[in-house]
């Protein structure tokens, strides 16, 4: 059994896999369209929400009986952001160079509905350790989607991964660019990301009937 | 706990404590690490500047390394023989030219005041370069970067950076094969009249190999940023014409 109950652990590989939410819940889509053209940058954006998400639900599910109800949503939103802002200037501190990667994401990370929903959906109802395992969950749920996305985005659209090419140097005409391979600029679009979490979405429902709804 | 939280006065109390709290909080981690995030900010304008004159730590085709921040002070006052400002026409000398923000002298100009130009001249292996800065505007937010040239006004090394274009499109501008292709383009016509550089798309020289059409390859996706950094150069790069033409 080990560290964690089988409750608990079904906190945590839950949204990876059946309760995805992005493919499932259908959150932080906007965020997901935004920055998986390049790999690097779906992994920073994972492990950034992978932070926000477990120190927010913590310190919501903390305060979670004395939140009034009526502005909870704005005292979640303040946490949110705080937490996010104190980062990046630490960050701009002591890692400048690293700080300079996320600034893009800082706007981004604060309006993901992931981050609003998992307070509301269940650190406000749950003490800390399981809001700090289903902030862990749902963030690790969020970063595999992206990196999948950017994955496929990145490869079919830069002829990269993390920036290195793989398939060879398309003006030079070496690799698979010379049998006429040509990289797809269309993949770099916001759309095309939409057309890939589809597919998955796709590939996930067919696999797994349960999650197919009645009409 | 067995407080009523859906009183009103218990919501306004809440508001208040919370806004104090967290008001204090930001203020407190901001001030108190302002001096290390000056001290970053002034150490990668120097970076910037010596990176535009080809004094990097760049080995590999796709690197961008910069001077390490332990020797950026020692390389700067090495490299760098002086740093000018011009004024209306007057040069003068300045030892701290490099913190002017050029944000703000952008700014003064539209108000109708007169704005500074800073121009670093830098030399290396006996060639001299003259790094200016420009600033525009990108997609989302505002892109900015250090152009070095020679003294007829070709392009010898760029550096280009953005606050928030949208992550391998527009941010792409910082990439070295974008950069790059700046290498050896002219601003000037043959008769010495100010033309620029244009981020063009369809450009029939993806290789960047003629020198002299005055275009460098666009990015794909990147329409917006591309013109932004085509007008930055034009709008900013223009007012140092004069300048260049004491130099013959």
């Amino acid at each position: 059994m080990g560290l964690l109950s089988k409750k608990d652990a079904k906190l945590i590989t839950d949204p990876l896999a059946d309760n995805n939410p992005i493919t499932i819940q259908v959150l932080g889509i906007c965020s997901a369209l935004a920055i998986t053209a390049e790999l690097k940058a779906s992994l920073v954006m994972g492990i950034a929400v992978l932070f926000v998400l477990g120190i927010g639900n913590v310190v919501i599910s903390l305060m979670r009986n004395i939140i009034p109800s009526k502005i909870r949503i704005i005292v979640q939103l303040i946490v949110v952001a705080a937490l996010v802002i104190i980062v990046d200037q630490v960050l701009k501190a002591f890692a400048y160079e690293l700080s300079k990667t996320l600034s893009v994401f800082v706007g981004l990370i604060i309006t993901n509905c992931i981050i609003m929903g998992r307070f509301e959906a269940f650190a406000l109802g749950n003490g800390p350790w399981k809001s700090f395992l289903d902030g862990i969950g749902n963030a690790l749920g969020y970063a595999v989607i992206l990196i999948i996305v950017g994955f496929f985005r990145e490869l079919l659209g830069s002829g990269t991964l993390f920036g290195v090419p793989v398939l060879g140097d398309p003006i030079e005409k070496t690799g698979v660019y010379s049998i006429g391979y040509e990289n797809n600029g269309f993949m770099l679009m916001p759309p095309m990301a939409l057309i890939v979490v589809g597919l998955i979405i796709w590939v996930q429902r067919s696999r797994n009937k349960a999650l197919i709804e009645d009409h | 706990m067995a407080v009523n939280t859906d009183k009103n006065s218990y919501t306004i109390i809440f508001a208040i404590a919370m806004v104090l709290v967290v008001g204090s909080l930001l203020a407190f981690t901001a001030s108190s690490l302002r001096p290390n995030i000056d001290e970053n900010k002034r150490m990668e304008k120097q970076q910037n500047i010596l990176y535009a004159m080809g004094v990097n730590g760049n080995e590999g085709a796709g690197d961008i390394t910069f001077v390490g921040t332990d020797v950026v002070a020692d390389e700067f006052s090495k490299y760098i023989k002086k740093q000018l400002v011009i004024e209306n026409g007057d040069v003068k000398e300045d030892e701290e030219a490099y913190l002017i923000d050029i944000k703000k002298e952008q700014t003064r100009a539209k108000n109708g005041g007169t704005r500074r130009l800073p121009l670093f001249v830098g030399e290396k292996d006996g060639e001299t370069f003259y790094i200016a800065p420009i600033r525009g505007k990108g997609l989302w937010d505002a892109i900015w970067g250090y152009v070095a040239l020679d003294k007829d006004m070709v392009v010898k090394g760029t550096f280009f950076d953005h606050a928030g274009e949208t992550p391998g499109l527009g941010a792409n501008i910082k990439q070295r094969y974008f950069m790059d292709d700046f290498y050896g383009e002219r601003l000037l016509t043959e008769a010495g009249a100010f033309k620029g550089i244009t981020v063009a798309k369809g450009n029939a020289d993806p290789k960047n190999e003629i020198k002299d059409d005055y275009e460098v390859d666009a990015l794909a996706g990147a329409t917006i940023t591309g013109d932004g950094v085509s007008a930055m150069i034009k709008n900013d790069l223009k007012l140092y014409l004069p300048y260049f033409k004491t130099l013959k």
